[in-house]
């Protein structure tokens, strides 16, 4: 035991130092925050200029004048539509926005026209759309001779709120869904990119022993699993270590950022270029934040790490059956890892079906069905699925794991003893029951 | 006690039997040397010997005791290829290896000073492995194959690659190893290296263990009863009727095969007696390289399996 710990020790310090690491674990976070930043700026910059809209209303439409934007200010004009783009030429306006008489009232394709120098941008196209769609619709309301008051009760908002069947059962609000999507997606794609990346890490370290021939001393001194599932340890915890850097680095920096730079969370400009107002948006927001709050933390985050775990040592154990398998040729390995890695990805696409569907039979088998489960089972967390069908699951990856890792020792014991040949299907499956 | 031995050790890959019944034991205090063709399966020995496989029947025997986990600490082993972990630093790397064998920290690195004083390495222990020379990896490979202090060192191709100045040093260590009672155990090709370094050898093809004995008394049993002399001038016919000229060497001196019952004095005493001039006479006893070409014959090399 205590030879497997010198291995896991060393297996993770030299990783863990290398520069490369460092660099990877500290610039991510910064990239992200300085892709916000700029993100922020780039958004910012444009609402920033106020855009002055000449709006030449030819079928005398507007009432009033246009409700002025943010930082698009309208102001009816008075003169021709030439006056005003030869005043929108000289610098007094940015555009000239053209109502034009509305001979056909009935017509359900309403155009207006928008002179400029910088073309149709998006900040302005929306805000002009809505405009003048509320605008001509009072209009033509008021030539049709329809009520206001009738005509409002016409757009209304509609939310389905649910409600649990029996009385004192689970209360969800119309956001766990969303909510467990994010969640779900987010696991499904730390999981994909761990297994990549470190499955990947211990398969080339262990072609590495075996082209420089350092596993034959090694051997002489330690049996070949406790080589084996020593690096495999220690390569994960060196994913975890990282992991857990960005969990805490980037919400950091990320907060820091906005505080820093005064830039509004990304919600905000989201929903601007959603569509939705922004009122909606904030109380999305603060929904959403209350419904994070409401997960029951407590249970998800030890089965979030037991799911992780699991799926991390099945995938690596095999990752490294086939690296001892494979020679120096990088080739044979990026071929047989393929159908290592369909699995994980099929169970990506898994996950976004069960999202939609968290207890549909889809979802319950291929969150007991082992290869899956790591990815799809976190992401029905959200949903509180029924307790009997997590605990099975675990017990079934866990058991699984244990298998491959076994089985995976059987394989790696004999190929990393074996130079030049290249290695089958068929001559694995020898080892496997041979040993 | 012997500290190796082997009792009908049976290994078999695949069908092929690649160690068949070996069974050898290794007298205290001798150099050994273990010897053989590609494929006659003196690496799968080594890796009995060195818990990397189990035999499928027979024992082996370190310091007394049946090889498993117990022995790993008693035996060091560098293998023929040579293998390091390119991006440690020298001493990260041997104190690693050091503490797989089952070395303390403390011991380890006390172990640790001592070899780099004494190979005066000092200023190497901070360079990472791909900054050294091959010639410096292999002296760091040597000092991992000892610094738990085993009582067995199996040395396979020692001296590969190495220069001769580095060559000397490995085999001072060697023989000052041997010295202090270490079991040297060693394995090549270089039938010269054996017979200068080695007293005691086992010579195995296809398995078997064909050979076995002390370098000097393999050498007597197969001396043909050759002598190799220098004269000044050249040697008549007639002297050389009595005997049977095997050969002529470059350097001009005659090999000649006395008959079973002459002794080597009776050709020295009818040169002197003729009136030759001799300038140099000596036995000459097989090399082992010849025995090994007998004894081998037209082998037919196993495949390397393992």
């Amino acid at each position: 035991m205590d030879k497997i710990l010198l291995i896991i020790k060393r297996e993770y310090l030299t990783r863990v130092k290398k520069k490369s690491f460092l660099l990877a674990t500290i610039l991510t976070p910064l990239g992200i925050a300085a892709f916000m930043v700029v993100a922020s700026f780039i958004f910012g910059y444009e609402s920033d200029e106020a855009k002055r809209i000449a709006v030449v209303d030819q079928g005398g439409v507007i009432t009033g004048g246009i409700k002025d934007e943010k930082n698009i200010k309208f102001s009816q004009y008075s003169g021709t539509l030439e006056e005003a783009r030869a005043e929108a030429v000289d610098g007094d306006f940015d555009g000239v926005l053209v109502i034009p008489e509305q001979s056909n009232l009935y017509t359900k394709d309403v155009q207006v026209e928008y002179y400029s120098e910088d073309g149709l941008t998006l900040d302005v196209e929306g805000v002009i759309r809505d405009r003048v769609r509320d605008y001509i619709r009072d209009y033509k309301a008021e030539q049709l001779g329809m009520d206001k008051r009738s005509l409002d009760a016409l757009s209304f908002n509609t939310y389905v709120e649910p409600e649990p069947l029996i009385e004192g059962g689970e209360d969800t609000s119309k956001i766990t869904g969303a909510i467990g999507a994010g969640i779900g997606t987010l696991m499904g794609f730390v999981m994909y990119l761990v297994i990549f990346i470190y499955g990947m890490m211990v398969m080339r370290s262990v072609q590495e022993e075996k082209t420089t021939r350092i596993v034959e001393v090694m051997i002489s001194s330690v049996k070949p699993f406790q080589l084996m599932l020593g690096k495999i340890v220690g390569v994960g915890l060196v994913g975890m270590t990282q992991v857990l850097v960005w969990a805490i680095l980037i919400p950091l920096i990320v907060a820091g950022a906005s505080f820093f730079f005064g830039i509004e969370p990304p919600q905000a400009d989201a929903s601007a270029a959603g569509g939705m107002n922004p009122e909606e948006a904030e109380n999305m927001v603060l929904l959403a934040i209350q419904e994070i709050q409401n997960q029951n933390w407590w249970a998800i985050l030890p089965l979030f790490l037991i799911y992780f775990l699991g799926g991390y040592f099945l995938y690596a154990s095999l990752f490294a059956a086939v690296g001892s398998a494979m020679g120096e040729d990088q080739g044979e390995s990026q071929a047989l890892t393929i159908p290592i890695t369909i699995p994980v990805v099929l169970a990506i696409y898994i996950m976004f079906a069960v999202v939609q569907a968290p207890n549909s039979t889809l979802a319950m088998w291929s969150s007991q069905f082992p290869l899956f489960s790591p990815i799809v089972m976190p992401a029905r967390l959200a949903f509180s699925p029924p307790f009997w069908e997590v605990a099975l699951s675990i017990t079934i990856l866990i058991a699984t794991s244990i298998f491959f890792i076994w089985l995976s020792a059987r394989i790696y014991r004999a190929g990393i003893l074996l130079y030049g040949k290249k290695i089958g299907f068929k001559e694995m499956g020898k080892w496997m029951i041979s040993g | 006690m012997s500290l190796l031995k082997l009792d009908g050790v049976l290994k078999r890959y695949e069908g092929v039997t690649a160690v068949d019944h070996v069974s050898f034991t290794v007298p205290d205090g001798a150099i050994f040397g273990l010897l053989g063709p590609n494929g006659a399966g003196k690496t799968s020995i080594i890796r009995m010997i060195t818990t990397i496989t189990r035999p499928d029947a027979g024992e082996i025997y370190v310091s007394g005791q049946a090889v498993g986990r117990e022995t790993i600490g008693k035996v060091g082993y560098m293998p023929e290829e040579r293998g390091l972990y390119k991006k440690m630093n020298v001493e990260d790397h041997l104190l690693y290896l050091a503490r797989l064998k089952g070395l303390s920290k403390a011991d380890a690195t006390r172990a640790l000073d001592y070899w780099f004083d004494r190979f005066s390495i000092e200023t190497w222990r901070t360079k990472k492995i791909e900054e050294l020379s091959k010639g410096m990896q292999q002296k760091i490979q040597f000092i991992a194959t000892v610094v738990h202090d085993p009582d067995l060192i199996i040395l396979d191709e020692p001296f590969s690659g190495l220069d001769p100045i580095n060559t000397n040093l490995i085999k001072d260590e060697i023989y000052e190893l041997a010295q202090r009672g270490k079991q040297i155990v060693f394995s090549t090709h270089r039938m010269e290296q054996v017979e200068e370094i080695c007293d005691y050898i086992v010579l195995i093809n296809k398995g078997k263990n064909v050979l076995e004995g002390w370098v000097k008394d393999i050498k007597q049993s197969f001396r043909e009863n050759l002598y190799e002399v220098k004269v000044d001038g050249e040697l008549d016919d007639s002297v050389l009727q009595a005997y049977s000229l095997r050969d002529r060497t470059r350097g001009g001196a005659y090999v000649v095969q006395l008959p079973e019952t002459k002794p080597g004095n009776a050709l020295l005493s009818d040169l002197v007696g003729a009136g030759i001039n001799v300038t140099s006479f000596r036995e000459v006893l097989p090399s082992l390289n010849e025995i090994f070409i007998r004894q081998v014959g037209d082998y037919n090399p196993v495949l390397e399996t393992v």
